[in-house]
């Protein structure tokens, strides 16, 4: 059976017909051509999917389209400004070489905008285990932690 | 959607597709049986290793689709192909297999066993090879004469690479030109094309177009041409669509190809001032159900001749046999051999250097190759390096002078401090190619690269190297610009599509710059010569007066100069241009084959503390002092050994991939069975690097992608065994691995 959904995806509003089962990454990417989100484990381990849902990082890969209903979606095509600026966690990734692959890129910069809007000024051992469920397989994390280090500040400077 | 099989080992009776052929949106249905019929055949090996006995290597067939037996859980036994992805899915279930399930065996050592069930038919002992290297009357010799001998038997863990990008291919043929294209994550296009083509499709190869364009990690897991690339190609032209698969998570980890899976027994001979006479070393190599495409050479050509490590051991033999199980393909994965060698080598010299009551690193000092050109007893001839330099500045990054008083401090609170080291050395771009090829290699180790100057002097370069995260859009860029004295913006790299770039041979043993590197330098040269000539013919000069530096072509001792953009624009407007004598145009092509691999080596010092009530390690401090040669780019050499580090902390601590000795089922199938590091698992790492510039390149360049995964390993594992005194600790030493050693050395 086909069900409607409609949610706010990057401020705009968006509606369709999608088959019941219908994942919400699914939708995203498929649906709405946003590919930016990506699916690493099915299993919501990885953390690539990340997106945030009404302000709050979840993973995209393990609910359904259905669940987000009426919902606020903000994925990684959302997050620069309109005119292209990037947002400091992006400029920071760029800067500090926090991505190799990319492919866990999108999923670890919404964590890490999330992370740093509960913890406004994180230590280290905060950010590492704010991380938990974002893997790279690439970088070592070393440089992921040192860019959202750095980008802490400037976040918190944003509101 | 492919049908796997859920058993390790079972024959296949008979598959019933009737009920998932007339399932909603089902285009196709394929089995093994159909590939057979098509005329395809199965993957091919890349690298013929000779058994002791003279013959070569046993080569089963290794089908895309499984004909007759499954021989792993997760082998390919059919393929759907619908209009959706979920409609293809929902029709796989359909599938009928009445499977006889046979008996499995996973490990190497009762694979080899009497009465062990046979994989395959041609291998009725499931032995592949049995390979030795080194002199074994000599080293036995030694071994009699020497003051002491340690020994030690260990498990290389197998490892499941898990690229964060799942692999993922899309065949699409067009009737209109009769070309296939192949989009898939594969870490060298040009290879995966010419074994399709030539070896298992049997299609004409300049038909057939393969792109990797954006790859999110490989670590060698992409570098193999695996069936569901040839099924997908097929098949489009038989459906007349384009195909997409992508793996889910749990097809990675049944059907990636894994890595490592050695059982070891290895023994070092020292005299009585801990000078090391000889090395003897005996390995099981678990190979999987198939030989994947370079599978063969992992654990002998890319592991025993490491065995000299940075040491001048006279006389070393190793002998391996490689045992087919019923187990996902093993190939190379970060490293590829080395990692395995370094630990073999380092455990033992750390071992030994405790058991004399030696420093460790003064037992080092005293073995360590000090005068280059080397001659190893393992086949290779290191050009150059200085493992003094790197261990000394290991020592002082790490205050290992230190080490004493932060023990103490430790034990104060109840936790266990220990300092373990690993000097490894590794061996990249496997090269020449007819030395290879001598050796066994049925492909050449050349790269090749293009330069192509536009009339305006902006650069493309198409190189055959592939870039799936190590930025060489970035060092390459970097390379050109400064050889031509042009922005660095000017520079665009092109790689991973088969109908751009001429010839490659990928990525893979950090062999990028070096190799790739070399390629696009030569062809950057031949530029410049042109370039002389045109110039000169500008200036009005002796082609010998004109000189190139900073982008500008000068005649020498004068005021006389073009820069490298007009003589570009000169190439493509040749109206004043020597036509007579040179063809217009800017656009150069190089092949290179190295004359020798080249030789990275590094001293890492690990500290590490365990808490004796629960065994947890954790990493306090982690010091990599490398000798990269020349360092193009810092920040992306440095991120290639914090990955690499990862990936070896990986291996020591956390990562194991466990197959059910009865089932033959994987256990580890999935992120939250096998773990992965983590951000909280590993430490902020502290680096630095030495400099002995290549000898044969003209970059001084060496390779950095495996140094890390190669080296942290034993580092991990001598801190664990300095800090709870116990010899010997399984990877991954897991919280329950060492509590569990430190009961049994407490019950002892």
């Amino acid at each position: 059976m086909p069900v409607k959904v409609s949610m706010t995806v990057n401020g705009k509003p968006v509606a369709a017909e999608v088959e019941e089962r219908t994942l919400l990454v699914s939708f995203i990417r498929e649906h709405l051509r946003l590919t930016g989100t990506h699916v690493g484990c099915d299993t919501a381990q990885c953390g690539a999917c990340t997106i945030h849902m009404n302000g709050n990082a979840v993973k995209a890969c393990n609910m359904l389209a259905m669940q987000a209903e009426g919902a606020d979606i903000l994925t990684i095509e959302g997050v620069a400004a309109a005119d292209g600026t990037l947002h400091p966690m992006q400029e920071a990734f760029r800067e500090h070489h926090a991505l190799q692959c990319g492919f866990c890129t999108p999923g670890m910069v919404m964590s890490a905008i999330d992370l740093v809007k509960r913890h406004p000024k994180p230590t280290e051992a905060v950010v590492r285990a704010e991380l938990d469920g974002n893997f790279c397989r690439c970088t070592g994390y070393h440089n992921i932690v040192k860019a959202i280090l750095d980008a802490a500040p400037k976040v918190a400077a944003m509101r | 959607m492919f049908v796997r099989s859920p058993h390790a080992h079972a024959r296949i009776r008979k598959v019933d597709l009737a009920k998932a052929a007339k399932a909603p949106g089902v285009l196709a249905v394929y089995t093994g049986e159909d590939i057979a019929k098509a005329g395809i055949n199965g993957l091919p090996c890349g690298w013929l290793i000779t058994d002791v006995n003279g013959q070569p290597m046993k080569e089963p067939p290794y089908p895309v689709l499984a004909q007759g037996k499954a021989r792993y859980v997760g082998d390919r036994v059919a393929v759907v192909i619908a209009e959706t992805y979920n409609q293809a899915k929902d029709a796989a279930e359909r599938v009928e297999v009445d499977y006889e399930v046979l008996p499995a065996v996973v490990d190497a050592a009762a694979a080899r066993k009497q009465g062990a069930p046979a994989i395959h038919d041609i291998a009725p002992d499931n032995t592949c090879y049995v390979w030795a290297l080194g002199d074994k009357a000599k080293v036995d010799d030694a071994f009699k004469a020497a003051a002491h001998v340690t020994k030690l038997e260990f498990v290389n863990n197998r490892l499941i690479p898990n690229a964060i990008e799942p692999r993922s291919a899309i065949g699409a043929y067009s009737r209109a030109d009769d070309n296939y294209t192949l989009y898939v994550t594969s870490q060298n296009p040009h290879v995966e094309r010419l074994l399709m083509t030539a070896f298992v499709l049997g299609l004409p190869e300049h038909k057939v177009r393969v792109v990797a364009p954006d790859v999110g990690g490989g670590f060698g897991s992409k570098i193999y041409l695996y069936g569901e690339d040839v099924v997908v190609t097929w098949a489009s032209r038989q459906v007349n669509r384009p195909i997409k698969w992508t793996a889910e998570r749990v097809e990675s980890f049944m059907s990636d190809a894994h890595g490592r899976d050695h059982v070891t027994t290895a023994e070092l001979a020292l005299d009585k001032d801990g000078k090391f006479l000889a090395m003897r070393v005996h390995t099981a190599a678990n190979l999987g159900a198939y030989l994947s495409t370079f599978a063969s050479c992992i654990p002998t050509i890319l592991y025993a001749t490491l065995l000299a490590g940075q040491y001048t051991t006279p006389q070393i033999y190793c002998e391996v046999t490689a045992v087919f199980t019923n187990t996902a393909p093993v190939d190379a994965y970060r490293g590829a051999g080395r990692p395995e060698a370094t630990y073999v080598v380092e455990r033992l010299v750390e071992t030994a250097a405790r058991e004399m009551k030696i420093d460790p690193a003064e037992i080092r000092r005293r073995n360590f190759i000090k005068s280059f050109p080397y001659q190893t007893p393992v086949a290779l001839m290191y050009d150059t390096g200085d493992y003094q330099a790197t261990l000394d500045a290991a020592l002082k990054l790490g205050d290992v002078a230190g080490f004493a008083k932060r023990k103490e401090e430790a034990a104060k609170r109840g936790r266990l401090r220990g300092l373990g080291y690993s000097c490894y050395i590794e061996a990249c771009g496997i090269a020449p190619s007819n030395v290879a090829g001598a050796l066994g290699a049925r492909a050449g180790l050349f790269e090749a690269g293009e330069v192509r100057v536009h009339p305006t002097g902006k650069v493309t370069v198409f190189t055959g190297s592939h870039s799936h995260g190590q930025g060489h859009e970035t060092t390459f860029a970097q390379v050109v610009a400064s050889r031509l004295g042009i922005p660095v913006e000017d520079v665009d790299i092109v790689h991973g599509d088969t109908s751009k770039i001429l010839f490659g041979m990928g990525t893979y043993g950090s062999r990028s710059l070096a190799v790739g590197g070399t390629a696009i330098v030569k062809a950057v040269d031949k530029v410049i010569a042109k370039g002389r000539k045109i110039a000169a013919h500008l200036m009005e000069a002796a082609e010998a007066d004109v000189e190139f530096a900073e982008g500008v072509f000068k005649v020498s001792g004068t005021d006389k100069q073009v820069p490298f953009a007009q003589v570009a624009l000169t190439a493509y407007v040749p109206h004043n241009y020597p036509l007579d004598k040179l063809e217009p145009g800017l656009n150069e092509n190089a092949f290179y084959d190295p004359t020798n691999f080249t030789f990275p080596a590094g001293s890492y010092v690990c500290e590490v503390e365990v808490d004796p009530e629960t065994g947890r390690t954790t990493i306090e401090s982690f010091v990599a002092v490398d000798d990269f040669g020349k360092v193009i780019n810092p920040m992306i050499v440095a991120g290639q050994v914090h990955g690499g580090l990862t990936q070896g902390i990986g291996q020591a601590l956390l990562e194991g991939c466990r197959y059910d000795p009865e089932t033959g089922q994987l256990v580890t199938g999935t992120m939250s069975d096998y773990c992965l590091p983590r951000a909280g698992d590993v430490p902020s790492f502290r680096l630095d690097t030495r400099e002995t510039p290549c000898t044969h390149n003209p970059l001084g360049v060496k390779g950095c992608g495996e140094a890390g995964a190669i080296g942290a390993p034993a580092a991990l594992i001598n801190a664990i065994t300095d800090a709870i005194g116990v010899r010997e600790v399984p990877m991954p030493a897991t919280a329950e691995t060492v509590w569990r050693a430190l009961a049994s050395q407490k019950a002892a």
